[in-house]
C-alpha cells in the first residue's frame, strides 16, 4: 500500500511540468496557433526562476519571474506567428534554439559557468499537509496545488467562458469571428501568451525541485508535453490524464531500476503513445481546423 | 518578362507606364529573393548588440570569425568539415519541403545513419576495402530512409502529422541506439570498435595540404555531388515533378493522377537517405567509430540550411558554409564571448528569415 | 440624396497594380433592395468588403445616415448596424447555431461565464420573430445549405443590422429556396431594412430588386430605377459591348456508346451514400448536361467517373470498355476532365504555364528520357498551345497563378481539350469566368462534340446547360429524378425536379 501511495506520489509530481505544458499549449493551438516553443518557454521559465530567486532570495519572486519569461518568449513566438504570419512550427523551432542558446549564454556571463548555477531557494512544502505519510510531497506542494487548481479553472475558462468560445472559434474559423468583429490577432496573441505562463511555470517547478538551473535541464519535457496535448485531444482534462500516463511511465522507469527491463525501451513510451494517438489508434486525435494556419484578412 | 507583359496589364488601369509594369515584378522578385540575406544581416546586427552587452567589440569578434574561417588552412578545413553534415541535411528539408513536409527527423535519421555506416563497417572488417565503404554508405542511407518512412507511411496511411512524428522518432531514434548499444558498443563506453580500414572516408588534406589537421573530408564532395542530383531530381524528373506538384497543391496532384501517398513517402524516404548519409562526414570520415550523441543539433540546423538556401540544392551549399562557419567560429572566439552566441545568432536568423519571408512577399504582392 | 441610409463616395480601393475599385460610388436609400451587378471581378465583392471593414480603401469616403464614418474593422460595421451574409458562409462548422449566433455579443454575465441557455433562447425569440426556422442547438455542419443561410441572416439581424448585404446568396439554392428567400428579403424591406443583393444573374435583378446599380472593372458605369432600365441595357452595361448570342451549329450525334454509367453508388467524404444507382449512357459527338442544385451528388459522380472516389457498386465503361480505376488510369483510357475548382484542383498556381499543360500527363516518353522530364521540351510544347486557346500572356515559363480567372480556365481548357479523349467530364467551366472567356470555352466545347467527342457536362447554371446540352438530366439526392431535351422544357420545370418538388 505504501509503495503504491509512494509511486503514486512520484507520478504525480513527474507529470506536474508536462501537466502546465500541455494544458498551455492547448490554449494556443486551440486559438490556432502550433506552439512547438513550449520547450523553449519551459527553459527560459526555468532560468527565470532561478534568476529571480537568486537575486531576491525568494521563491515567491522567482515564481513570477519564471511566468515573466515564460511570457516574453511567449511574446516572441506571437510576434512572429501572429503578427508577421510567419510559419508557425519554424518559429517554435527557432524559439527552442534560441532558448537552448540564451540561457547557456546567460549562465556564462552571470555565474561564470557553462554547466550550472548556484544554489537557490526552493519552494517549501506546505508545514501541516507534508506530513501526510507517502503523498505529503503531492499534497504540500504549493506548485502541485497551484497546477491542479489551473487545470480545473483552465478547463471551465475553454469550454464554459465567453473568452473560450471566442477562442475556439477563431481556432476553427477565424473569418467568422473576424467578420463579427472579434480581432484574430487579439485572441491568438492572448492564447499563445497563456501556453508561455503556463510553460514558465513548469520550467519554475523544475528548477525550484533541483533548486539550480542546469544547462538543457527542460530535456525534451516540452515535447513530452506537446505531446500529451496531442494524446488528450486538446482539451485540458484529457492532458492531465496524458501527462499522468507519461508521469506512471517514468515512475515505472525509476521503480524498475536494477530489474531487467531496459529503461530505453520504457522512455520510448511516451512517443510510441503519441504516435498510435496520431495515427488515430487510440481514439481520433483531431486539431484545431484553422491550426497552423496563418490569418491574413486580405485573403479572406 | 518584356513585351507581353505590358499587353496583359489590365486596360484603363491607372499604373500603366509599361517601365513600371516591367521593373515592377524584377523588383518584387528581388524582394523576395532579399530575405535571406536581410535575415542573416539583420541576425548578426542583434548579435552585435549582445556581444556588445558582454563587453566586447562586436567588429572584433565577428573579424575573429572570419578570419577563423577564412584566414587559415586549417580553420577553412573546419569549417568545410562543419559544413559537410549540414550540406546532406539541408538538402533533406529541402527535399521534403518540396513535397510539402516538414521534415524535423533529419537529426534521428543522421544520427541512425551514422550508426548504420559503423555497424556496417565493422562488420564487414573481412570484405575487400572498397565493399566496406559502399556498404557502410548504402547502410546510412538505408537507416535514413527507413526511419523516414514511417512517418510517410503514417500519414500516407493515417494522415498523420509528419511533424510531430518526426519530432518524436528523434527521440526514440536516441533511445533505439542507446538500447542497441548494450551489444555494440565496445565494453564500459559509448561508442562502437573502430572501422576497418577499407570503410574510412580519406581526409582532404591528402590532396590539400594547406587544410592540414583539419577533418574535413571527401564526404563534402559526396554531399556536393548529391546536391546536383538533387537539382536534376526537382526540377529534371518525373518523381521531382510529381514532388514538386503534391508540395504546392496536393489536390491538383491527386486529380492528375499522382499517387500522394506514395509520392510523399518517397520524398521522405529519399529526405531520410541524405539525412543518414550526413552521418558519415564524422563516423567515416572524422572519429572512425560512431559515439552516442554524435550529431550535436546538425540534423535542426539542417532546418536553417534549407530555409537560408530557399529549398534549392545551390542555395543549400552556401547556406551549410554559412552556418559551418559559424559553428566552428564559436569554438575559436570562446574565450572572449560565451560559444552559444553562435546558437543564439542561428535562431535568431530563422526567426528573422520566417518573418522577413512573410513581409517581403506582402511588399512584393503589393508592387506586382 | 441626404436621405441615404449608406453613400459611399469615390471608392478606390488597389491590390498591388491591380485596381479592383476605380473611384466608385454607391448609394443605398432606406427600406429599399439594391441590386449590385456586374460579371466576376468586377469588384462588387470588394466594395462592399469596404464597407462592412473587411478592406481600408485607399481613397475615398462613407457616409451612413448622411454622417461621414470611419470603418476600420468589422466591429465599427456592426456597430453602425451593417450585417453582411458572406458568399461562403462565415460560419464555426463545429460549433452549434446559438455560439455561432452569439459569438462576439455573447449574453452577458459576470464572470464572463457562457450562457448557452440564454443564447438559445435569444435564437428561438429571433427565429419566431422573422419566421425563419432553425434549431439552435443544431451543429452547423449538420444542417443544409439553405438551413445554414438562414442562420446567416438571423446572425446579421441578431445583431440589429439595418442594412443587410448578400453576396451571391442563391448562388447555392435550388430556385424554389430562392424564391422562399426573396420573400424573407421582400419581408424584412418592407419592415424598414435596406438591402444589398451582390449578383450577376439578371433574372433576379428583375424580380426582386428597387434600384440597380451595375460595376465594371472596378467602376461603377451606372445604375437608377429598375424600371428606367432593359435587361438588354443592364447587360451591355455589364460586359461593356453588346452580347453575342452563341453560334451553335451542330452535326447529329454519332451512335456510338462512349460513355456507360450503370448503377454507380458513390460514398461522399462522410462517407454516406451521394450517388444512389445511376444509370446513364453519352454518345460520341453529344452532350449531356446535369442539373442540379449543388451537393446532390453531382461532384462525387464526376470524381467517381475521373478516377479520384471509388465506386461502392455499379459498372463504368469507356468505349465499351471497363475503365480502369485510378485518376490516371482513366486519363490513359481516354478520359478527359474538367474539374469544378479549377484553382484546387485543376492547375498547379506556383507551376510555370508548361508545366501545368502536362499535369496528368508528366509519364508520357515523349516528354523526356528515362526518369528524365526535360524543361525545354515542355517549353517548346507549350507555346503553341498558349496561343491556340488563347491564353494570355503566352509565356510558357510564367507561373499559373499570374493569370486571371478566365485564362486559368483556357490553360485548363487547353490541357483537356489536347487530350486523345474519346470522353470529356466537364464541371462548371464558366464559372467565375468572365463573358469573352465564357463565349471562348462554349465554342470549343461545342467544336469537341462536333469533332465527335462525348461531353458530361455538370453546371449549376441552368442556362448554360441548356444552351449546351443535347440531352438534360436532373440529379436529386443522388438520383437521376429526370431526362428531357433542352427543346421540351424550361428552367421552372428543371428547377421543380431540382428541389423534388415535381410529382413522381
Amino acid at each position: 500500500m505504501m509503495e503504491l501511495l509512494l509511486f503514486v506520489a512520484a507520478a504525480v509530481r513527474i507529470s506536474v511540468p508536462y501537466t502546465l505544458g500541455a494544458v498551455g499549449a492547448g490554449f494556443s493551438e486551440r486559438g490556432g496557433v502550433v506552439n512547438i516553443g513550449i520547450e523553449g518557454m519551459m527553459l527560459n521559465g526555468a532560468l527565470g526562476y532561478v534568476l529571480g530567486a537568486w537575486y531576491s532570495g525568494h521563491a515567491t519572486l522567482g515564481l513570477l519571474a519564471a511566468v515573466v519569461a515564460g511570457v516574453v518568449t511567449a511574446a516572441l513566438h506571437a510576434l512572429v506567428t501572429v503578427r508577421f504570419r510567419a510559419d508557425q512550427i519554424t518559429s517554435g523551432l527557432g524559439i527552442n534554439l534560441l532558448a537552448a542558446g540564451l540561457t547557456k549564454y546567460v549562465l556564462v556571463e552571470v555565474f561564470h559557468s557553462s554547466s550550472n548555477s548556484p544554489r537557490v531557494p526552493g519552494l517549501e512544502l506546505l508545514p501541516g499537509l507534508a506530513a501526510v505519510p507517502a503523498v505529503g510531497t503531492v499534497l504540500g506542494a504549493p506548485l502541485v496545488l497551484l497546477t491542479a487548481l489551473l487545470v480545473i479553472g483552465v478547463q471551465w475558462l475553454m469550454f464554459r467562458s465567453v473568452f473560450g468560445l471566442r477562442l475556439r472559434s477563431i481556432g476553427e474559423r477565424p473569418e467568422a469571428a473576424a467578420t463579427l468583429g472579434l480581432s484574430v490577432t487579439a485572441y491568438r496573441t492572448a492564447g499563445v501568451l497563456i501556453s508561455g505562463a503556463l510553460a514558465g511555470l513548469a520550467g519554475a517547478w523544475l528548477a525550484s525541485e533541483q533548486h539550480s538551473f542546469t544547462d538543457g535541464m527542460t530535456g525534451g519535457r516540452g515535447y513530452i508535453a506537446l505531446a500529451a496535448m496531442i494524446v488528450g485531444k486538446w482539451s485540458p482534462a484529457g492532458a492531465v490524464a496524458a501527462c499522468l500516463l507519461f508521469g506512471a511511465s517514468e515512475a515505472l522507469q525509476i521503480t524498475l531500476q536494477g530489474v531487467a527491463f531496459p529503461n530505453e525501451l520504457l522512455q520510448m513510451l511516451p512517443y510510441l503513445v503519441t504516435m498510435l494517438a496520431l495515427a488515430g489508434w487510440i481514439g481520433r486525435s483531431v486539431p484545431p481546423r484553422a491550426v497552423g494556419v496563418p490569418y491574413d484578412p486580405e485573403l479572406g | 518578362m518584356t513585351g507581353p507583359a505590358a499587353t496583359a496589364a489590365p486596360a484603363g488601369g491607372p499604373a500603366a507606364a509599361p517601365r513600371a509594369v516591367t521593373a515592377r515584378p524584377r523588383l518584387a522578385a528581388a524582394l523576395e529573393l532579399a530575405a535571406p540575406l536581410a535575415a542573416v544581416a539583420l541576425a548578426l546586427l542583434a548579435g552585435a548588440v549582445l556581444i556588445a552587452l558582454a563587453g566586447e567589440d562586436p567588429l572584433a569578434i565577428y573579424g575573429s570569425i572570419l578570419h577563423a574561417c577564412l584566414g587559415t588552412g586549417y580553420g577553412f578545413g573546419q569549417m568545410l568539415f562543419k559544413a559537410t553534415p549540414l550540406v546532406f541535411t539541408g538538402l533533406a528539408v529541402a527535399v521534403g519541403f518540396r513535397a510539402g513536409l516538414f521534415n524535423i527527423g533529419a537529426e534521428g535519421q543522421l544520427y541512425l545513419g551514422g550508426f548504420a555506416a559503423a555497424l556496417a563497417a565493422v562488420a564487414l572488417a573481412g570484405a575487400p576495402g572498397p565493399v566496406q565503404l559502399v556498404g557502410a554508405l548504402l547502410a546510412a542511407a538505408a537507416a535514413g530512409a527507413a526511419w523516414a518512412t514511417i512517418p510517410g507511411v503514417l500519414k500516407a496511411r493515417f494522415g498523420a502529422h509528419e511533424v510531430i512524428n518526426t519530432i518524436m522518432l528523434n527521440f526514440i531514434a536516441m533511445q533505439l541506439v542507446a538500447f542497441l548499444g548494450r551489444y555494440a558498443y565496445q565494453p564500459g563506453t559509448v561508442r562502437t570498435a573502430t572501422i576497418p580500414a577499407g570503410a574510412v572516408i580519406p581526409r582532404l588534406d591528402v590532396w590539400f595540404p594547406a587544410l592540414h589537421g583539419s577533418p574535413a573530408n571527401l564526404s563534402l564532395l559526396l554531399g556536393l555531388g548529391l546536391a546536383l542530383a538533387t537539382a536534376w531530381l526537382l526540377f529534371g524528373s518525373r518523381l521531382g515533378y510529381a514532388i514538386r506538384a503534391v508540395g504546392l497543391n496536393p489536390a491538383a496532384a491527386e486529380y492528375g493522377g499522382i499517387a500522394i501517398g506514395s509520392t510523399h513517402t518517397a520524398a521522405l524516404a529519399l529526405s531520410g537517405a541524405l539525412a543518414g548519409l550526413g552521418g558519415v562526414n564524422f563516423v567515416l570520415g572524422y572519429k572512425q567509430f560512431f559515439e552516442q550523441g554524435f550529431s550535436a543539433g546538425a540534423g535542426f540546423l539542417g532546418i536553417a540550411v534549407a530555409l537560408i538556401g530557399r529549398n534549392q540544392p545551390l542555395g543549400v551549399i552556401v547556406a551549410a558554409l554559412f552556418f559551418g562557419g559559424l559553428s566552428y567560429g564559436g569554438l575559436v572566439i570562446n574565450d572572449r564571448v560565451p560559444r552559444e552566441l553562435v546558437e543564439m545568432l542561428t535562431a535568431l536568423v530563422i526567426l528573422f528569415a520566417i518573418t522577413l519571408q512573410q513581409v517581403m512577399t506582402r511588399a512584393a504582392r503589393k508592387l506586382r | 440624396m441626404s436621405s441615404s441610409v449608406v453613400a459611399m463616395r469615390n471608392i478606390t480601393r488597389r491590390f498591388g497594380t491591380c485596381v479592383a475599385n476605380d473611384d466608385a460610388s454607391f448609394t443605398l436609400m432606406p427600406g429599399t433592395i439594391h441590386a449590385l451587378v456586374g460579371e466576376n471581378g468586377a469588384g462588387k465583392t470588394t466594395l462592399m468588403r469596404v464597407l462592412y471593414g473587411l478592406l481600408t480603401p485607399q481613397a475615398g469616403h462613407i457616409e451612413i445616415d448622411g454622417r461621414t464614418v470611419r470603418i476600420a474593422r468589422p466591429a465599427d460595421a456592426i456597430r453602425l448596424g451593417l450585417g453582411m451574409v458572406h458568399q461562403h458562409f462565415m460560419l464555426v462548422e463545429p460549433m452549434t447555431v446559438a455560439e455561432n449566433l452569439a459569438l462576439g455579443h455573447e449574453p452577458g454575465s459576470r464572470f464572463g461565464a457562457w450562457r448557452a441557455a440564454a443564447a438559445e433562447h435569444e435564437v428561438e425569440e429571433l427565429s419566431a420573430r422573422h419566421g425563419l426556422k432553425v434549431d439552435p442547438r443544431a451543429r452547423i455542419h449538420t444542417l443544409s445549405v439553405g438551413a445554414q443561410q438562414r442562420v446567416e441572416i438571423l446572425k446579421a439581424l441578431h445583431h440589429r443590422a439595418r442594412v443587410l448585404i448578400l453576396d451571391e446568396p442563391t448562388a447555392v439554392l435550388a430556385p424554389q429556396e430562392v424564391d422562399e428567400l426573396f420573400r424573407v428579403l421582400r419581408g424584412l424591406a418592407q419592415a424598414g431594412t435596406s438591402i444589398v443583393l451582390i449578383t450577376h444573374k439578371l433574372a433576379e435583378v428583375r424580380t426582386l430588386a428597387d434600384h440597380v446599380t451595375v460595376m465594371r472593372a472596378g467602376r461603377v458605369v451606372g445604375g437608377g430605377p429598375i424600371a428606367s432600365l432593359s435587361n438588354d441595357a443592364i447587360a451591355e452595361l455589364m460586359v461593356g459591348r453588346p452580347v453575342p448570342p452563341l453560334a451553335a451549329e451542330r452535326t447529329a450525334p454519332g451512335a456510338e456508346l462512349r460513355l456507360e454509367v450503370s448503377d454507380l453508388e458513390v460514398n461522399d467524404d462522410r462517407a454516406l451514400p451521394a450517388v444512389c444507382g445511376v444509370s446513364f449512357a453519352v454518345r460520341a459527338g453529344e452532350v449531356v448536361g446535369i442539373a442540379g442544385v449543388e451537393g446532390n451528388g453531382q461532384h462525387e459522380l464526376i470524381e467517381c467517373l475521373a478516377g479520384l472516389r471509388p465506386a461502392r457498386a455499379g459498372t463504368v465503361l469507356v468505349s465499351g470498355r471497363p475503365a480502369p480505376p485510378g485518376a490516371r488510369a482513366r486519363f490513359h483510357a481516354g478520359m478527359a476532365h474538367v474539374p469544378a475548382d479549377r484553382l484546387r484542383r485543376g492547375m498547379i498556381a506556383g507551376m510555370s504555364l508548361a508545366e501545368n499543360l502536362v499535369l496528368g500527363r508528366e509519364d508520357d516518353p515523349a516528354l523526356g528520357r528515362g526518369p528524365g522530364l526535360d524543361p525545354a521540351r515542355l517549353a517548346r510544347r507549350a507555346l503553341p498551345l498558349l496561343e491556340e486557346y488563347d491564353v494570355r500572356p503566352a509565356l510558357p515559363a510564367a507561373h499559373a497563378g499570374t493569370l486571371s480567372g478566365g485564362n486559368q480556365q483556357k490553360l485548363v481548357m487547353a490541357r483537356e481539350l489536347t487530350r486523345d479523349a474519346g470522353v470529356m467530364l466537364v464541371a462548371h467551366p464558366t464559372r467565375g469566368v468572365d463573358l469573352g472567356a465564357t463565349r471562348f470555352i462554349h465554342q470549343r466545347l461545342i467544336e469537341a462534340r462536333n469533332a465527335g467527342r462525348a461531353v458530361l457536362l455538370v453546371s449549376s447554371e441552368l442556362s448554360e446547360v441548356l444552351a449546351l446540352s443535347d440531352r438534360v438530366l436532373v440529379m436529386f439526392e443522388g438520383r437521376i429524378v429526370c431526362e428531357r431535351l433542352p427543346a421540351a422544357t424550361d428552367e421552372r420545370e428543371l428547377g421543380r425536379f431540382m428541389i423534388g418538388a415535381a410529382g413522381a
